[in-house]
C-alpha cells in the first residue's frame, strides 16, 4: 500500500467541448456546432450500448430512432427491471407551473449548490434546461403521473427545496419513468433498430488505436463470452454502491463496466463522492443482503429522537418525554428534522457511536410519528404516508403508527464515475457515460429527484446529439474484427481471469469477501472520514484481495448461468476501486457534500470545504493493479453561482 | 375479421359467450315451458303443440321450431369447439403442474370443463329420450309429451340423471354468465357485484325451476 | 428456525429435474426468504455443491425479478414479491415447498430461473406510445382527467414479474397483457394507436403459447400489485370494440 498512496499528479484535464459565453445559450451553441450524419449514412454506423436504465433506455430508444443501429446490453433478463426502477420520489423539472419563482436558473442555481459546489457549472445548467423537455417528452409515451382534478400535473416539493418542482407518481416514479423508455426502447427492438441481449454482462472495452471500439461481454445463460463491434460505446451501468456490500442498490448492480473501461484508459473522477440516504430501515442481522429505502419526505412530519442515557433498552413507549434526545432538533434549531441528507446522516451516527442508537445491534434512531398523528390525527398521516407505513410494517413486522419507526443511514448513490466532458464522452475516444456511471452533474452530493432527471437528460437529449457529432468527425474508422489481435488479448485476458476464478477452489464464498470489504469501506469510507482510517483501509484491501485470489471458492463452471462466478468477478473490480475510493478520499483532506472528513470541520463541527485547495474534480487514471494512480485536475470555475459556506444551524 | 376474432383466444372466448348466452335464453324460455306441466296434460301438451305451429300462417308447420333448432345447434357448436380448442390450449400452455398442489387453484376452470362435458352427454340423451324417443323407458308417444315426461321421471335414474345435469347447469351458468359478462367487456368494479348476482339468481332459479318438474313426478303432483 | 426445503433443481433447459431437499438451520424471522435461499447457498457452496439459481435484483419489491412459486402459491403466501416475504411468515419445523414459475411460455432455464422473454415481446408488439424524443407537445397541452390518470397509473404498477401466469391454471399472460393496454388505451396520448395496440399484444400473447383466460381469478389473487381481474374485463372490451372496428375497415 506504501506505492499506491504515492499518487502522482499528472498534466490537468479539461472539459474542451462546452462553448464560451452566458452559460444559458452554451447547450443551443453546442448543438449547432455539432457535426451532422447524413440520415441514410447511420444505418451503417454501430453504437453498443450497456445498460437499460433510465438513462441507457433512453439512449438506446433515441439512437435508433435517429437511424443508428444500437446494440444493446442488460444483464437483468429484461431491460425493464433496471435499478432506476427501485427510485420512489421523483423528477425535477423547472416548469414553473406554480408559479412560484421557479425557473431553469433557480434549478441550475439549487444544483450547483446542493452539489457543494463540486460540480461543473455548464453541465448543470444544460441538465436544467432540458428538465422542462424531460416532462414534455415523457407524458407523450403515456407515463401516468400525478394530476390534479382539473387534469393538470401535480408537483410537490422535495428535498428541502422552497419551491414544488417535483413531478411524482404515487412513490414509483423511477418505474413509471423507466417504464417509458423500457417501452420506447421496446418499439425500437420490434422495428428491428435495437438488438438486445438481455442476461449478457459486459466485462471488458475493447479500445483499437485509441478509440472505444467495441465490448466483450458473456452470455450469462450459456456462458459464452463474445466480442461486439461498434463505431461508439455508451456506458450507462449506473453506479458503484455496491461496493459498500449493504447499500440500496439492486443486488446485482455492479461496477465492473466502468471499471473495465476505467482500466482501459478512461479516467475516473471523485470515486469518494457517495451519497448516505438517512431514511433506511435498519439491518436486522448478520443475514441482511441489501437496505430499503424510505422516502426522505418521512422527515416532514416525523421528529427523530434517540434516548438521552446509553444502553437505554426500554421500549420507546416507556422512555419518557425529557430522557429523549429529539439531536436534530437541539443542534439544528430551525431546519430541526429537515436538515439535509449528508447531515442528517452523519447526526444519527454521531449519536449511535455514543452508544445511544436504538434496535438490533444499537444501529438506529427513532422517527416518531406520535406528534403528527395527535396533530393531525391518524387518517391524515395515514393517507400522506400510509404506503410507507406498510412498506415499514411488511419488512419489520412492527406498527409504526404505534411505535416509532427505527431508521439508519445507508449508501444510497455515488456521485462520483467515469470522468467525461460537455459531450458526456470520456477520456477515451468514442466511449460515452451517462446517468449515474458519469460524475457530472451533482458534484459532491446530489438532491432528491435529480438523478432521474440526470438519467432521462443524458439518454434522451445530451448522448444522442453528442454521439452524432463523434461520429461524423470520425467518419471512416477501420472495421475491427474478432480475430484484430486487441480484440484477441482482451478476449483471452477475460477468459483467463474467469478461468482462474474458476480453478482456486478455496474456502471462502464471493459474498464472505463482499461483505469484508463492504464492512471495511463502511468503516472507514462511509459517512466520515479520517486521515489514519482511510490509511488502515488501504493497507487492508490489497491484503484482502490477496486472499481473495488464494482462497476465493466459485463452485460450477463457466459455461453455464453460473451466479456465484457472476458474483466473483464482479468483486474482483470492487476490491480495486474501493482501493481508488479510499485514496480519493484520503487525498480530499476537505469535507465537502457526501465526504466528510473529520479533521475538516468548523469549530460547531460543521463540515468545513476547503475551495482554496479543492476546488477541482479528481479525475484518476489507472496504472496498474495496487499501482499508484496518476491523478488529474479538473479545475472547476464559479461564473454564475459562487461558492459559500453552508449553514443549516 | 372474422379470420383475426376466430384465430384469437380472446375471440373464441367471445364466441363462447355469445353462444352461452343464446342457450342461456333458450334455457329460460324451456323452463317457463317446462312449469306448464304443473297445470295438468292439456295445458301442457297444448303449449307442445303451439311450439310447431309458432308463426303460422308466416311460418308452415314446425319452421320456427327448425329455425330455433338450427340456431341452437351452431350455438352448441360453436360453444364446445371453442371450449374443446381453449381447453387443448389452456392444457399445452401449463404442462407441468406444480409438485406442491392447492386444490382451489382450478375450481372454476374444471367445473366448467368438467360440467360442459357432463351437459353435453345429458343434452344427447335428452333428445334421444324426450325428443325422438329412441331410448324411452316407457312407450314413447309424439305429441304426448306429458306422459312422455312423467313416464321418464318415473324411473331411478331418469331422476338421477335429470338432477345432476339441472344441477351442472347451475354451476354451469353461475361461472359462465359472469364470464361471459367479462368476456364480452360488460364487468366493471360496479357492476361486478351486480352481475354476480345476477349469475347466481339465474342459476338458483333454473336449476329450481328445472328440477322442480321430476321432484313434482316424484311426489305425485305430476302423475 | 429450522426449516426443510424441498427445492425444484434442473441443471439447465433441456435436463429433467426434481426436487431436492435441504435442511437449514438458525434462520431468524426477520430474513427475508431470499435470505434464506442466501444462506442455504453459502452452504452448498462451501460443501462443494451447486447454488440453486434463482432470479431476483431489487429486493424490494419493485423490478419483478423474484420469482418463486413457494408452497403451491406464487411469490407464497403474502400477497407481495417473494423478495418482501419474511420468515415471520413460516413456523420453526415446516417443510417448504420452492418451484419454478410454471408456464410454457416461461421455460426453466435452471432450478429456478425461467425466461420470461415472452412478456418483452408481447410489449414490443404494441406496449408503447409512439412519441419519438423530441417531437413531445408540451406537457399541458392535453389535460388527463384525474380518474383517468388514476386508473392508468394503477395498471401502469405491473411489474411484469409473471406471477399471473404462473398462478393461472391455463398459464394465461391476459393479466400481464390487460394491464399494459388498460394503461396506455385510457389516455388520450394513447388513443391513436388504440385499436393496433390491443389486436397485436393479443396476437402476441397467443402467439408465446400462453393459455386463455377462463377467469379463475388466481391471476388477480396472486399479483403483487393488486391489479385487478377487472382489467382483464377492459381488455376484452378493447379488443371488441378494435375487431369491430378493424372489420369495418
Amino acid at each position: 500500500m506504501t506505492s499506491y498512496t504515492q499518487y502522482t499528479t499528472g498534466e490537468p484535464v479539461a472539459d474542451t467541448k462546452a462553448p464560451a459565453g452566458p452559460v444559458h445559450e452554451r447547450w443551443d451553441k453546442r448543438r449547432f456546432e455539432a457535426k451532422l450524419v447524413n440520415p441514410a449514412n447511420r444505418r451503417g454506423k454501430t453504437v453498443i450500448v450497456v445498460g437499460t436504465g433510465l438513462a441507457g433506455g433512453s439512449a438506446g430508444a433515441t439512437l435508433a430512432e435517429q437511424g443508428y443501429r444500437v446494440v444493446q446490453f442488460c444483464y437483468q433478463d429484461s431491460p425493464r427491471r433496471a435499478h432506476s426502477i427501485a427510485a420512489q420520489g421523483g423528477i425535477n423539472a423547472a416548469k414553473n407551473y406554480r408559479n412560484d419563482g421557479d425557473s431553469i436558473h433557480r434549478l441550475f442555481y439549487d444544483t450547483v449548490k446542493g452539489g457543494d459546489f463540486r460540480s461543473r457549472e455548464s453541465n448543470v445548467h444544460r441538465l436544467a434546461q432540458i428538465s422542462v423537455e424531460i416532462i414534455d417528452q415523457c407524458v407523450a409515451q403515456g407515463v401516468p403521473f400525478a394530476r390534479e382534478y382539473g387534469g393538470l400535473l401535480d408537483t410537490r416539493s422535495f428535498g428541502g427545496v422552497q419551491v414544488s418542482r417535483t413531478f411524482y407518481a404515487r412513490g414509483q416514479t423511477g418505474q413509471q419513468l423507466l417504464l417509458g423508455a423500457y417501452q420506447a426502447l421496446s418499439r425500437q427492438i420490434a422495428a428491428g433498430n435495437v438488438e438486445m441481449h438481455p442476461r449478457t454482462e459486459m466485462l471488458d472495452l475493447i479500445v483499437v488505436d485509441g478509440r472505444a471500439r467495441g465490448i466483450v461481454a458473456r452470455d450469462l445463460i450459456t456462458g459464452r463470452i463474445d466480442t461486439y463491434f461498434a463505431d461508439a460505446v455508451v456506458l450507462a451501468t449506473g453506479g458503484y454502491g455496491n461496493v459498500f456490500y449493504l447499500s440500496t442498490n439492486a443486488m446485482n448492480s455492479n461496477a465492473t463496466a466502468v471499471w473495465r473501461a476505467h482500466r482501459r484508459g478512461a479516467y475516473f473522477a471523485n470515486p469518494c463522492f457517495t451519497q448516505i440516504h438517512p431514511t433506511c430501515i435498519p439491518r436486522t442481522g448478520d443475514h441482511q443482503s441489501k437496505l430499503t429505502l424510505m422516502s426522505e419526505s418521512l422527515r416532514n412530519d416525523g421528529r427523530i429522537w434517540v434516548p438521552k442515557a446509553k444502553g437505554d433498552t426500554r421500549p420507546p413507549a416507556q422512555i419518557p418525554e425529557d430522557e429523549r434526545d429529539y439531536y436534530l432538533e437541539r443542534v439544528y434549531p430551525s431546519f430541526g428534522n429537515l436538515v439535509p441528507r449528508d447531515i442528517a446522516s452523519r447526526a444519527a451516527k454521531n449519536v449511535c457511536d455514543e452508544g445511544r442508537g436504538v434496535g438490533p445491534g444499537g444501529q438506529g434512531v427513532y422517527l416518531d410519528f406520535a406528534d403528527a398523528i395527535r396533530r393531525m390525527g391518524r387518517k391524515a398521516v395515514e393517507a400522506k404516508y400510509g404506503n410507507l407505513f406498510d412498506m415499514y410494517q411488511r419488512i419489520t413486522d412492527e406498527d409504526p403508527y404505534e411505535v416509532p419507526m427505527r431508521i439508519y443511514p445507508a449508501v444510497h448513490y455515488t456521485m462520483g464515475g467515469l470522468w467525461v466532458d460537455y459531450d458526456l464522452q470520456t477520456t477515451v475516444p468514442g466511449l460515452f457515460a451517462i446517468g449515474e456511471a458519469n460524475f457530472s452533474d451533482h458534484g459532491a452530493n446530489r438532491l432528491g429527484a435529480s438523478a432521474l432527471m440526470q438519467g432521462l437528460a443524458d439518454g434522451y437529449f445530451v448522448v444522442p446529439a453528442t454521439v452524432n457529432d463523434y461520429l461524423a468527425r470520425n467518419p471512416h474508422q477501420d472495421e475491427v474484427t474478432s480475430d484484430h489481435p486487441v480484440v484477441q488479448e482482451v478476449l483471452a485476458e477475460t477468459q483467463d481471469r474467469i478461468n482462474l476464478l474458476l480453478s482456486v477452489d478455496g474456502d471462502r464464498t464471493p459474498d464472505s469477501f463482499h461483505r469484508e470489504v463492504g464492512e471495511l469501506m463502511w468503516e472507514f469510507c462511509g459517512m466520515a472520514r479520517t486521515d489514519s482510517g482511510l490509511r488502515k483501509a488501504l493497507e487492508r484491501i490489497p491484503q484482502i484481495r490477496e486472499e481473495f485470489w488464494r482462497r476465493i471458492k466459485v463452485p460450477g463452471t463457466g459455461e453455464e448461468l453460473n451466479q456465484s462466478l457472476e458474483k466473483a468477478n464482479r468483486i474482483v473490480d470492487y476490491l480495486e476501486l474501493a482501493e481508488l475510493m479510499c485514496l480519493d478520499a484520503l487525498h480530499r483532506a476537505e469535507s465537502c457534500g457526501g465526504h466528510f472528513r473529520e479533521e475538516s470541520q468548523t469549530p460547531d463541527g460543521e463540515a468545513a470545504r476547503q475551495d482554496d485547495a479543492f476546488s477541482y474534480a479528481a479525475a484518476w487514471e489507472f496504472t496498474g493493479t495496487g499501482e499508484a494512480p496518476v491523478l488529474h485536475k479538473e479545475d472547476l470555475v464559479f461564473e454564475y453561482v459562487h461558492p459559500t459556506q453552508r449553514s443549516y444551524a | 375479421m372474422a379470420r383475426t376474432a376466430w384465430d384469437s383466444t380472446v375471440g373464441k372466448k367471445t364466441v363462447m359467450a355469445v353462444s352461452g348466452l343464446i342457450m342461456l335464453l333458450y334455457l329460460v324460455a324451456h323452463m317457463i315451458g317446462n312449469l306448464k306441466i304443473f297445470f295438468g296434460a292439456g295445458e301442457f301438451n297444448h303449449y307442445a303443440h303451439w311450439l310447431r305451429t309458432v308463426g303460422e300462417p308466416f311460418m308452415h308447420y314446425e319452421w320456427t321450431l327448425w329455425l330455433i333448432r338450427v340456431v341452437l345447434v351452431v350455438a352448441v357448436v360453436a360453444h364446445a369447439v371453442s371450449a374443446y380448442q381453449l381447453s387443448r390450449r389452456d392444457i399445452k400452455a401449463r404442462p407441468n403442474k406444480y409438485v406442491h398442489r392447492k386444490p382451489r387453484a382450478s375450481y372454476a376452470t374444471r367445473t366448467m370443463r368438467w360440467g360442459g362435458i357432463i351437459l353435453a352427454l345429458f343434452i344427447v340423451w335428452h333428445i334421444l329420450d324426450l325428443t325422438t324417443g329412441t331410448v324411452h323407458s316407457g312407450g314413447f308417444e309424439t305429441g304426448k309429451p306429458y306422459q312422455n315426461v312423467v313416464d321418464t321421471f318415473s324411473t331411478w335414474y331418469g331422476n338421477v340423471i335429470y338432477i345432476v345435469a339441472m344441477l351442472a347447469v347451475g354451476l354451469h351458468i353461475r361461472h359462465g354468465f359472469w364470464s361471459a359478462a367479462q368476456t364480452l367487456g360488460a364487468g366493471s368494479r360496479t357492476r361486478d357485484r351486480a352481475l354476480r348476482t345476477t349469475a347466481n339468481a339465474l342459476a338458483l332459479l333454473l336449476t329450481a325451476g328445472f328440477i322442480a318438474v321430476p321432484v313434482g313426478v316424484m311426489t305425485g303432483v305430476v302423475s | 428456525m429450522k426449516l426443510n426445503l424441498r427445492v425444484w433443481r434442473q441443471k439447465n433447459a433441456d435436463a429433467d429435474g426434481a426436487m431436492s431437499t435441504y435442511e437449514v438451520d438458525g434462520i431468524s424471522p426477520d430474513m427475508s426468504f431470499l435470505e434464506m435461499l442466501d444462506t442455504l447457498n453459502e452452504e452448498l457452496i462451501l460443501k462443494g455443491e451447486d447454488p440453486v439459481a434463482f432470479d431476483h435484483d431489487c429486493r424490494e419489491g419493485i423490478c419483478g425479478a423474484c420469482s418463486l412459486v413457494i408452497n403451491g402459491d406464487a411469490h407464497g403466501p403474502e400477497r407481495t414479491t417473494t423478495c418482501q416475504l419474511h420468515m415471520r411468515s413460516f413456523k420453526d419445523g415446516d417443510t417448504i415447498d420452492v418451484e419454478p414459475w410454471r408456464a410454457s411460455a416461461f421455460p426453466v432455464v435452471k432450478d429456478l430461473v425461467v425466461d420470461r422473454s415472452a412478456f418483452d415481446r408481447i410489449i414490443q408488439a404494441g406496449g408503447y406510445i409512439t412519441a419519438p424524443t423530441g417531437s413531445a407537445p408540451e406537457a399541458h397541452a392535453t389535460p388527463v382527467p384525474k380518474p383517468d390518470a388514476d386508473l392508468a397509473f394503477e395498471h401502469a404498477e405491473c411489474i411484469g414479474c409473471g406471477a399471473c401466469v404462473a398462478a393461472c391454471p391455463n398459464g394465461a399472460a391476459m393479466l400481464f397483457t390487460s394491464a399494459k393496454i388498460n394503461h396506455l388505451n385510457v389516455l388520450p396520448q394513447g388513443a391513436p394507436e388504440r385499436e393496433t395496440r390491443v389486436l397485436d399484444m393479443v396476437a402476441q400473447m397467443d402467439e408465446e403459447g400462453f393459455g386463455g383466460c377462463t377467469l379463475a381469478g388466481e391471476c388477480a389473487t396472486a399479483c403483487p400489485k393488486g391489479i385487478p381481474l377487472t382489467s382483464i374485463t377492459g381488455m376484452n372490451r378493447e379488443w371488441l370494440r378494435a375487431a369491430r372496428k378493424a372489420g369495418k375497415r
